[in-house]
């Protein structure tokens, strides 16, 4: 086990340089020269002496890498830049914005448990059943249905016909999070319910429900002492993996409904070209991912004994 | 168990009954749909992009299926003829990556060595960004436009492709009639189009049909937040983003193109399904669970 720990953080070092030199290089791509977007922005034309000056002072007239490595460098002091369209601090902007998308996941995830763990366990038991039948044909309706979608008929349905629920969120608060919470719980709950559905079914083909059965267990003795408890950490695992579609999820979300988190920022910073903004979005979202499949992937393996007491069974 | 088995292999063998009638079905449907997209411009009962301020914001009636926008165009020719730009996008799109990553798997599985290790690491970085949220930002360099969307995409996409095709091809390239057709002197380019092409072509095919939906749906997000077609260019996710602020008082001009895409990728998941459904052997009447 403790190898294994070593050989994934070994393995995630050349996956973090990719992720900020390609987060790096696809902004440089961009042509966002800071000089000329910074005077821009501030209606002054510069004589090309004081461009000149200035691109120095910046170190745009250093090697690609050399740039790249004082970036890496002010990435990991938490110094991203400034914003072209406000002037204020990146990365302070972006810290200051994402406790409301961890709320909003948060919820998300909670809902989503609530909806897909009992039906998709339903729908393994009965599985061919009316019940199950009706319960996988939401879930392929669900699948079939654009976030941006549900999000424009939920708001139509309970903020205009209804209104049950703000259109637009006044600030960060448990009415205003409910519609956008239950957009990305339907998106979610429709893939995560065939994951259970299928992780349930899998344990319930094995032989010792058979040999449970024949020796008089009830049913459902079975299923909530043994099948569920063996699934129990797949199902888990599959949560944590299905967080990392959430994150893309947010920006549309966040944005039509106003919700004041990461997601509206990248958005809103993508309207206005405000590169350092999008990139450190990119940047810190992937981290985010990369951190959770992380701890996803070593919890699984502490959580399950076959894997934690069979040494490395990679 | 016996009840789950039994009910899997009768559901098994239901199955294979009706997929062939399945596949016919929503074939047909989804020829449909492409011919309308083809034909659009014979179909649509009114110009898509001709003004007409006085008929402007009318509700759907028998004169305007779907109503009208803001600037008097008919909605029911404009979701028409948006069919086409959302609907080649997106199987551009979804040709590209399978073709591309499969090439990529192929090559990486088949031959290995440094160029294998880099690319496959390449492919790691590729996937340790959330997919939307990469799609977008390089969508955003590229400064919009729908080839620009259907490029983030592809970029984001390919890995998952290059990955099956890798692992399949270095599974049959392990066994024993690759290694006879080697020695009886096929040249690796020869091995890869008789031999391995034809046995990994429908695991791709199945991958790249149940993505379609997935996909148009990405290609709408993105043009829905500005990243893909550009005004006028009638596209789903646009039509939809630009009536958002007439959701309260002119619901139809959102929930038209809304409809057409959720029909659009309903109609293609089915088919998808489906022909996953005839082509997986554990369907077969063999296979008595």
């Amino acid at each position: 086990m403790k190898k294994y720990v070593v050989t994934r953080l070994l393995l995630l070092i050349p996956i973090l340089f990719g992720i900020t030199f390609l987060s790096f290089a696809m902004m440089r791509i961009a042509g966002s020269d800071v000089v000329l977007q910074r005077a821009e922005a501030s209606g002054v034309t510069l004589t090309p002496e004081v461009i000149a000056a200035q691109r120095t002072e910046l170190g745009l007239d250093q090697p690609f890498l050399v740039q790249y490595f004082r970036w890496l460098g002010g990435f990991l002091t938490g110094d991203l830049g400034t914003s072209y369209v406000s002037g204020n601090d990146v990365f302070e902007t972006f810290l200051s914005k994402l406790p409301a998308t961890l709320l909003l996941t948060g919820t998300s995830v909670l809902l989503t448990v609530v909806i897909s763990v009992p039906l998709g366990i339903l729908s393994a038991v009965k599985q061919n059943r009316l019940t199950d039948d009706l319960i996988r044909f939401c879930s392929f309706i669900g699948n079939s249905l654009p976030n941006f979608f549900v999000a424009l008929v939920l708001m139509y349905v309970f903020s205009i016909r209804f209104p049950v629920f703000p259109v637009i969120s006044s600030g960060v608060s448990l009415q205003s999070a409910a519609l956008p919470t239950l957009t990305l719980a339907i998106a979610m709950s429709a893939k995560y319910l065939r994951q259970v559905r299928a992780a349930v079914l899998d344990e319930l083909n094995k032989e010792y429900v058979t040999g449970a059965r024949a020796r008089g267990v009830r049913f459902s003795v079975t299923l909530w002492k043994s099948v569920l408890r063996a699934c129990l950490v797949t199902i888990l695992t599959l949560l944590a993996l299905s967080v990392g579609s959430l994150l893309g999820g947010t920006a549309i979300v966040e944005s039509i409904f106003m919700w004041d988190g990461v997601g509206k920022l990248a958005v809103d910073a993508i309207n206005m070209r405000d590169y350092p903004m999008i990139q450190a979005y990119v940047v810190w979202m992937a981290l985010i991912y990369v951190i959770v499949n992380l701890i996803t992937d070593l919890s699984y393996r502490m959580l399950d004994p076959r894997i934690r007491l069979g040494g490395d069974a990679r | 168990m016996k009840r789950y088995q039994e009910a899997a292999a009768g559901r098994r063998k239901g199955k294979k009954n009706t997929a062939k009638l399945r596949l016919a079905v929503f074939g047909a449907l989804v020829l449909a749909l492409l011919s309308v997209s083809i034909f659009a411009e014979w179909i649509c009962p009114y110009d898509p992009n001709a003004q007409d301020l006085s008929n402007a914001l009318q509700a759907p009636s028998p004169a305007h299926l779907f109503g009208t926008d803001r600037y008097g165009r008919d909605m029911l020719s404009r979701v028409i003829i948006g069919s086409r730009t959302s609907i080649s996008s997106t199987l551009i799109l979804v040709a590209v990556i399978a073709v591309g990553g499969t090439v990529i798997g192929v090559v990486c599985g088949y031959f290995g060595g440094i160029l294998d290790t880099v690319i496959m690491r390449i492919s790691d970085i590729c996937l340790a960004f959330p997919g939307l949220v990469f799609a977008m930002a390089i969508a955003a360099v590229l400064n919009g436009g729908v080839r620009n969307a259907v490029i983030a995409l592809a970029v984001v996409s390919w890995p998952k492709y290059s990955r099956i095709a890798r692992s399949q091809t270095l599974a049959v390239k392990s066994t024993d009639y690759i290694s006879a057709a080697r020695l009886a002197g096929s040249s690796p380019a020869g091995v890869i189009l008789r031999h391995i092409l034809p046995n990994i072509g429908g695991q791709i095919f199945v991958t790249a049909m149940l993505d379609i939906g997935t996909m148009m749906m990405e290609i709408a997000a993105l043009s829905f937040l500005g990243l893909g077609a550009q005004p006028p260019t009638a596209e789903w996710g646009s039509m939809m983003s630009g009536g958002r602020s007439m959701l309260q008082t002119y619901p139809w001009v959102v929930l038209s193109p809304g409809i057409a895409i959720f029909i659009s990728v309903v109609l293609f998941n089915l088919l998808g399904d489906t022909i996953r459904d005839c082509l997986d052997p554990r369907n077969g009447n063999r296979s008595a669970g």
